[in-house]
């Protein structure tokens, strides 16, 4: 009855190899190909197709599908699956992200793999439900109480809504942490081909299973397998390992430790470093003319397409003006905002929001050039010329 | 399975040393809820490796942690959202939610109700104390009219929810109430909804003497022990006085808090339902069609 990762089959179900489909089917097309047997959601625009995609084909491939009283429950579901040893995942949008902050922050603290699809949307509360944005940049970095470190990739073509989802399990089943595949309204909306990669194109990793002696496996420390992780192996419930699992704060051994202060600072700085100690690693950038630009664009998402053509304009005008473009930004790529900062003399940061990564990207720029933000927001993506008329200098 | 006669045993067999003391004041019912379970599981004689518990938040939600097991402490009022995954995940599982009446009827009421509708293989034993008592006594869904909360200081005005009944209007497969003073019932009540294949709810009135009866001229344990013989009414006696009771008799019974076993039906449960659904799809006539069916999908959309 437990589910089994057969390749034909995914196949077989997902189609021909080259398609043109929605950017939210592709996260379903994703999720498949990573291996996801699980899947719970409730209905919410612009991210219900990723649902409707889920509850079509997910039972053909031999997975779950159920639809949740709410996003509460979906995000509580898809760490239940995942604890009985699923890859599981949901999608949603910014009210129900808002919803989901009490669970990511349970799947953070008891270093649960899952992933969350959010297709962005702008509020605060109920907004714009139909239109797209990058509402939830910052929530899905600091949206959850306490200390994390959040992993979100943000895809801006809808081949990449199905590769970065892909990615989201690998990184989701590496870490031990929940990750956001950070789309919007725009992407998740645009039809565009796709290629489906074949099984031995793709890489898939698989969170390590504590196989060590029952006596001796210590559940919430590094892990007993891989030398120098500090993610721990994972105890599938079910396998005899008898662990308890709590959001409190706990010891080595799961155990509730609430008034102790070392065991908390001990606990929360191995599951934030467990990410930042490799964040150079998890670094995903995408460059244009970035070598001898005075100027660069840094970007992210659905903006990265008006962003694109705008620097296309700018050097067509023998502007030096060059793109960097963040395909994960989270955790934030430091060292290269910090490079390019000493590089240019102006970063130009295009976004559908009133300005959220733009606060990153001058913290770690340091003073070292001039950050300029350029909001859109009311559910239109920038024009490129509203972008070209920062990089003419005016 | 039939070597343990003694709680002594029962406890080294169960529970989870490493945890060891509880949080539990004195008087508390929860580890009268605890030993019932242990008993119940005993006479099953489930392999514990295949036995897994999930609770919210509260003082009956700790439960797990004292039980040598899988056991998932989640966040508040959600256990059985988050049951239902690790269900589906692993239907071999026996899955048994601790929790309480503000978790369950509070703020998971919604998990509860869909749980229950879909009739998803899960035992929920929920321990009533009639207050929040983790959080010092503060005013439950299930306060009785009347009753003192730190915040119902005058008294509390709002009529109680009744979970059982709302189970058993859901359709749940299993739905039964004891209180902690019934010493066989409730463990037969526990074997019969690990059993079920199917959505099971089980509710113990439980004392909380610290938070409820201190305020409420009920601190002294035998005195909340003796309320619930007062206030309890089989629900075989009250039909029977519904039916040839006098008016004094029916108007005290309606008053009371009625337990037995409310509902115990044979229904198609979710899981099993799904996989039925994945077996028909996955068979001869969709693979054979499957790729050209794909292909249409892809057009339509």
């Amino acid at each position: 009855m437990k589910y089994k990762r057969d390749p034909k089959r995914i196949r077989e179900v997902l189609g021909d190899k080259i398609q043109f489909i929605l950017g939210d089917m592709a996260c379903v097309y994703g999720g498949l190909l990573a291996g996801c047997s699980f899947f719970a959601g409730y209905p919410i625009t612009p991210a219900s197709e990723v649902a409707e995609g889920m509850a079509r084909l997910l039972p053909r491939v031999g997975g779950t599908y159920i639809q949740m009283e709410d996003e509460i429950g979906s995000l509580a579901a898809v760490i239940g699956a995942s604890w009985g040893g699923a890859k599981a995942m949901t999608a949603t949008s910014g009210p129900g992200f808002s919803l989901m902050m009490e669970n990511y922050g349970y799947a953070v603290m008891t270093e649960t793999p899952c992933v969350i699809v959010n297709v962005q949307r702008t509020g605060p509360s109920t907004g714009q439900p139909t239109l797209g944005a990058q509402g939830d940049m910052m929530q899905v970095r600091w949206g959850t109480h306490g200390d994390f470190e959040a992993i979100a990739l943000a895809p801006s073509t809808v081949q990449e809504c199905m590769d970065l989802t892909i990615e989201a399990f690998n990184l989701a089943e590496k870490y031990r942490n929940p990750v956001c595949v950070m789309t919007d309204g725009e992407i998740g909306h645009l039809r565009e081909r796709i290629v489906i990669p074949d099984e031995k194109e793709l890489k898939i990793i698989n969170r390590v299973p504590a196989t060590i002696d029952k006596e001796k496996f210590i559940p919430f420390s590094n892990s007993q397998i891989q030398k120098n992780s500090k993610v721990p192996d994972f105890p599938t419930f079910g396998t005899g390992y008898h662990t308890y699992v709590t959001g409190l704060t706990h010891n080595i051994y799961g155990f509730p430790a609430t008034d102790k202060q070392k065991d908390h600072q001990e606990l929360v700085l191995r599951i934030t470093t467990k990410i930042t100690d490799d964040r150079e690693k998890l670094t995903m950038v995408e460059k244009l003319y970035i070598d001898d630009a005075k100027i660069a664009v840094v970007t992210y998402g659905a903006t990265a397409r008006p962003a694109e053509t705008a620097v296309e304009m700018a050097r067509r005008k023998g502007i030096k003006v060059g793109m960097l473009r963040l395909k994960l930004v989270w955790p934030f790529p430091i060292k290269e905002i910090q490079n390019l900062a000493s590089q240019v003399d102006k970063i130009v940061v295009p976004e559908m929001n009133l300005g959220q990564i733009v606060h990153p990207i001058r913290e770690y720029s340091e003073g070292q050039c001039e950050v300029v933000n350029v909001p859109k927001v009311g559910g239109e993506m920038h024009l490129p010329h509203e972008i070209f008329k920062y990089l003419e200098g005016k | 399975m039939g070597e343990i006669k003694t709680a002594g045993e029962l406890n080294k067999k169960y529970l989870r040393e490493g945890m060891w003391p509880t949080i539990f004041c004195n008087g508390c019912g929860n580890g009268v809820v605890l030993e019932y379970t242990f008993w119940a599981l005993e006479e099953l004689g489930l392999d514990m490796d295949k036995v897994a518990f999930a609770s919210g938040i509260g003082c009956s939600s700790r439960l797990p942690g004292y039980i040598n097991a899988d056991g998932l402490h989640t966040t508040h009022g959600r256990a059985i959202a988050f049951a239902t995954g690790l269900k589906a995940a692993n239907p071999d599982l026996t899955v048994i939610i601790f929790t309480g009446d503000g978790d369950c009827a509070g703020i998971g009421g919604n998990h509860f109700i869909h749980a229950a509708r879909r009739n998803i293989d899960m035992t929920v034993i929920m321990i009533n104390n009639f207050i929040y008592g983790m959080t010092g006594g503060q005013l439950a869904p299930t306060t009785p009219i009347g009753g003192i909360a730190t915040t119902a200081p005058y008294g509390n005005i709002e009529h109680p929810f009744d979970l059982c009944v709302v189970a058993k209007a859901l359709g749940a497969s299993y739905v039964a109430r004891w209180t902690v003073s019934h010493p066989y019932q409730p463990i037969k009540s526990i074997k019969e909804g690990i059993q079920k294949k199917g959505f099971s709810y089980i509710e113990f009135l439980a004392p909380c003497p610290t938070a409820y009866g201190r305020r409420n001229k009920l601190g002294d344990i035998q005195r909340l022990w003796e309320w619930y013989d007062k206030n309890t009414i089989l629900i075989e006696d009250y039909e029977r006085i519904m039916k040839y009771g006098d008016e004094k008799e029916k108007e005290r019974a309606k008053k009371m808090i009625q337990i037995g076993v409310f509902q115990d039906v044979e229904k198609p449960e979710f899981f099993t339902e799904y996989q039925k659904l994945v077996e028909r799809l996955q068979g001869n006539t969709i693979t054979k069609t499957s790729s050209v069916k794909s292909k249409k999908m892809v057009v339509k959309k």
